[in-house]
């Protein structure tokens, strides 16, 4: 699709969701939100961006194949699952650091929000791969 | 750390597959490190299983039955191990018997998502999480199934997807239903709970079960998606079906019904046992007007499968005992049958037995060792095949199952006549016109072959100590008292 008024407003929302869907992310652990529903709002900025420029160019603004994406995010998962195991607890068990952080407090960061950020990186590079395959079709 | 290891494993290795996309050389050799130490992880498993009698493992530190457990007993060591060496095997078969358009879009890291469902199940001590494992088992075998995206291999893929899907529905029903009933799903906590349930309303929960589960294991009458399927993808891809999917779904029958329905189960019984026989029946008689090599080899898994079943039939320890003799046998005997076959169809150029020919002068060791195979499929003694339907019938006879023997024994002779079938059309046949000799067999093709021979022959040798084994498994299976004080349930 070859529109103007599409590819102004694709180039400033795509990072506004990409920040949003970040969002979601970090919010997950205790508010409605999480890897899974930030991994879908990220695939829809790139969707929204594949609509605009085509599968090309967004290729190139994503940079990797999305199904590394994928596999990186799956190894990011299974890392934190290892994590709580030096421990040593069971597979997948939590752990959590209470560092102290300038201007924000205390720090508060543990080895869920990492498996999160795994899952956020496979339904993110799933969901694009899957826009990816019906646009080429 | 030993029980998830078989999940992380094959997990890590398809995840780095994924991050070096492009790098077909690199996924074949990670998967080949990750097969291999899979199998020395599952070898140490069943040790240390051995010893203990059980493993058990509280995913994230949560007790059951609030968390997730991992338990491991004799019977699902065995069964990861046996998925570890299949692993490894075809690994090996698929690094010349899978084409490069296959492998570049992906081969690889399903083989491994396939292996990590299929350990999960093995190894899950919690219902609903091996309707988890079943699921990712079904996706990767679903893309496997369909990848190469050839028009009879969607035909296929349909009918084994859209069954699948089914059976998927069903035992999510029958979890939900067991979930309102026990208002857990801990398989211990649930055998527990069912023991003050009374029998008649456990009926319909466990038609459902073994419905949804009877589909996945093609099991009679729901078994018409594996000959139409399985003969579709590369033989390599069949292989690893053949000898890991039905017989998850063989796995979780015998689980279920010996642990969560381990009271009360007498009046599903006959069923299973009256289906255990139509299964062996419908299988071998589909298989006489065959002429396909793979379809051929696609109707006999069915009707071996109704072998299996008479374990959770009869719900005897040497009935049990005789289930997984016979599970380990055809998993080793099934495969090297559709290894051969891959050959023979490479070798002729075709899998249709009326076009193949003189196999015998073109490759005496691949004849010898598709004789070794198909007659232990047979059951000729004294390889294991026969040792397997011995125990089998010995424990029918002491049932007084008659009529269930009678079936067993005309099915393994129907049996032995499609193995000669086979022999007579691809290998002593001669050609009608000489045909220029074809080049020597790759290595990696015929290495996995003379492996599953050579452990067919050895379970020959050692089946004694090896049948010991399995009554050790079967008697721990049914004793649900041992797994459930292994569990440790915090109530």
């Amino acid at each position: 699709m070859n529109s103007l008024i599409l590819q102004i407003a694709a180039r400033y929302l795509h990072p506004l969701l990409l920040l949003y869907s970040w969002f979601l992310l970090l919010s997950g652990h205790n508010d409605p939100g999480g890897g899974f529903t930030g991994g879908l709002v990220a695939a829809a900025s790139f969707a929204l961006y594949m609509i605009a420029y085509g599968v090309e160019q967004t290729r190139r603004a994503l940079r990797v194949d999305p199904l590394q994406l994928a596999g990186a995010g799956l190894l990011i998962a299974v890392l934190s699952g290892l994590l709580g195991m030096f421990r040593p607890a069971a597979f997948l068990t939590g752990v959590w650091i209470a560092a102290p952080f300038p201007v924000w407090g205390v720090l508060d960061a543990g080895t869920p929000m990492l498996f999160d950020l795994g899952v956020y990186l496979v339904v993110m590079g799933v969901s694009i791969k899957l826009v990816f395959t019906f646009a080429e079709d | 750390m030993l029980l998830v290891l078989p999940i992380i494993i094959p997990l890590v290795i398809a995840a780095s597959c994924l991050i070096a996309l492009r790098r077909i050389v690199l996924h074949q050799f990670l998967t080949l490190a990750g097969c291999i130490v899979l199998l020395a992880n599952a070898a140490l498993l069943f040790m240390r299983v051995r010893h203990a009698g059980y493993i058990v493992l509280p995913i994230g530190s949560w007790p059951a039955p609030f968390g997730i457990v991992f338990v491991c007993d004799v019977f699902s060591a065995m069964m990861v191990f046996m998925t570890a060496l299949i692993g490894l095997l075809i690994a090996i078969y698929s690094i010349a018997g899978v084409d490069a358009a296959r492998k570049a879009h992906g081969f690889y890291p399903l083989v491994n998502i396939l292996l990590v469902g299929v350990n999960g199940a093995f190894l899950t001590g919690d219902l609903f999480n091996l309707y988890v494992w079943f699921e990712v088992l079904l996706i990767a075998s679903f893309v496997l199934m369909s990848l190469g995206g050839e028009r009879r291999q969607m035909a296929g893929a349909i009918k084994y997807v859209t069954l699948n899907l089914m059976s998927s529905a069903l035992f999510l029903t029958a979890a939900g239903i067991l979930y309102g009933k026990a208002g857990t799903l801990n398989m211990a906590h649930l055998a527990l709970a069912m023991r003050e349930s009374p029998p008649e309303t456990l009926m319909v929960v466990e038609m459902l079960f073994l419905t949804a589960f009877g589909i996945k294991a093609a099991m009679f009458p729901l078994f018409f998606w594996l000959p139409a399927a399985y003969h579709t993808p590369p033989v390599a891809v069949t292989a690893l079906f053949s000898a890991l999917l039905t017989k998850v779904g063989v796995y979780a029958i015998i689980r279920v019904f010996a642990l969560v329905f381990g009271h009360g189960v007498e009046a599903a019984l006959p069923v299973i046992l009256v289906l255990a026989g139509m299964t062996m029946i419908t299988g071998v008689l589909g298989a006489v007007d065959q002429y396909d090599f793979r379809r051929l080899l696609s109707f006999h898994m069915v009707s071996q499968i109704g072998y299996l079943l008479i374990g959770p039939g009869l719900f005897t320890p040497a009935a049990m005992a005789g289930a997984i003799f016979f599970m380990i046998h055809i998993i080793l005997t099934k495969t090297a049958l559709f290894l051969a076959c891959g050959i023979a169809g490479r070798l002729n150029g075709s899998f249709q037995l009326k076009e193949m020919h003189g196999l015998l002068r073109a490759s005496p060791i691949l004849a010898a060792l598709f004789l070794i195979a198909a007659g232990s499929l047979a059951g000729v003694p004294p390889l294991p095949g026969f040792f397997a339907k011995l125990f089998l019938l010995l424990a029918a006879f002491s049932e007084g199952r008659y009529a269930l023997a009678a079936v067993a024994l005309a099915v393994s002779f129907l049996t032995f006549f499609s193995m000669l079938k086979i022999w007579n059309e691809a290998f002593w046949k001669t050609a009608p016109q000489p045909v220029a000799p074809a080049g020597p067999i790759p290595f990696s093709l015929l290495s996995p072959l003379v492996v599953l021979c050579a452990l067919i022959l050895l379970l020959t040798l050692f089946g004694h100590p090896f049948h010991e084994v399995c009554r050790t498994a079967a008697a721990q299976l049914l004793n649900s008292d041992g797994y459930i004080a292994a569990v440790r349930l915090q109530l």
